[in-house]
């Protein structure tokens, strides 16, 4: 059983929609779960729908949402403080120095994050090798388990079938609520999904996938 | 923000003329554009530099406006602009954004630097 779980991703909503059922589901058995957010989603193209942000308001709206959903989910919460969409640009041995603070002061026997280069986003990939890196410091009897969460659509080809697959209908509920309280990203979101190009015919799929929750296990050479 | 009145931010434009002032300027199609079968991603995003125009103009363009900063050296050039709002810290903000609510454009301009 693991001891204390860290997730790492780069925008508030990314742990709704990446891991929430899997954090859940940690939580029911107690584990605690700590959530360090590279950005505040600064850079956010949706700003409420109808729109009720603006460029300058959302950092403060979305921080407060990422709060209300780490609440939700009954999980502690790091604001690392880099800016949305930049994060590739950084330093990466920075960055990893910096999760890697975190790391050694928490001790995670787990840690979750995006699977870097497999990720879609330039900050999820960032933000995942920064973390799969900031692991690799670690001295190897201390290092934690890595599952890294892919999302391109040609993952299952490149990477083949992963080894974590969590089932989290029982955790939908929650899911969806942490969702939901990234209200400026995704409000109305789910009935937009039905009638919105962009998941023509592929709505039932979309909900399918989000109640089953994929990791690969990585594996460091040395 | 609110609807464009063409007038009124053209005032608001002329305010800011003729003296240093910072801009934020960006466009996008999303990061996810290429992720949904679309075209390939494209956006740029100038933050915080700081500029000065000696003239500047909005035009309206029947669904939404452009606007145009004409500096010395150079312009500053937005279009698709459709909402706008001078906050409490005297920010200048203009956005287009799609039917969706989703901010495609944004053309912003101050005095002081915007959080960074
Ligand atoms: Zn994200």
């Amino acid at each position: 059983m693991h001891k204390h779980v860290v997730v790492i991703y780069p925008h508030p909503d990314d742990e709704a929609f990446g891991s929430s059922g899997t954090m859940t589901q940690f939580r029911k058995e107690g584990i605690p779960v700590t959530y360090l957010c590279g950005s505040l989603g600064e850079m956010g193209r949706n700003m409420g729908n109808p729109f009720f942000a603006n460029r300058e308001t959302l950092p403060d709206i979305r921080k407060k949402e990422l709060l209300d959903a780490c609440k939700i989910l009954d999980v502690n919460i790091k604001m690392l403080g880099y800016r949305d969409k930049t994060i590739e640009f950084e330093s990466r041995d920075e960055i990893a120095e910096h999760i890697k603070g975190y790391l050694d002061e928490i001790k995670p026997t787990l840690v979750i994050t995006h699977y870097p280069g497999e990720a879609v986003h330039p900050d999820h990939d960032a933000m995942g090798a920064a973390a799969v890196e900031a692991v690799r410091r670690m001295e190897k009897e201390k290092r934690p388990e890595v599952w890294a969460q892919a999302i391109t659509n040609g993952h299952y080809e490149k990477l083949g079938q992963p080894q974590i697959v969590n089932n989290v209908e029982e955790e939908f509920e929650v899911k969806l609520q942490a969702i939901q309280a990234h209200r400026s990203q995704f409000e109305g979101m789910f009935p937009k999904m039905k009638g919105s190009s962009d998941f023509e015919g592929q709505y039932e799929e979309v909900m399918k996938r989000f109640k089953q929750e994929e990791f690969y296990k990585w594996t460091f050479e040395n | 923000m609110k609807a464009i009145e063409r007038a009124d931010v053209q005032k608001a434009l002329d305010q800011y003329a003729e003296q240093d002032v910072y801009v934020h300027v960006e466009t996008t199609n999303g990061a996810y554009a290429k992720h949904f079968n679309r075209n390939h991603n494209v956006g740029a995003y100038i933050r915080n530099a700081q500029v000065r125009y000696t003239r500047a103009k909005i035009v309206d363009a029947e669904d939404a406006f452009r606007v145009g900063l004409k500096m010395e050296k150079g312009w500053i050039y937005a279009e698709g602009v459709t909402d706008w709002e001078w906050n409490e810290n005297g920010e200048l903000l203009l956005a287009g954004h799609d039917s969706e609510g989703r901010l495609m454009v944004a053309l912003q301009i101050s005095k002081n630097p915007f959080r960074y």
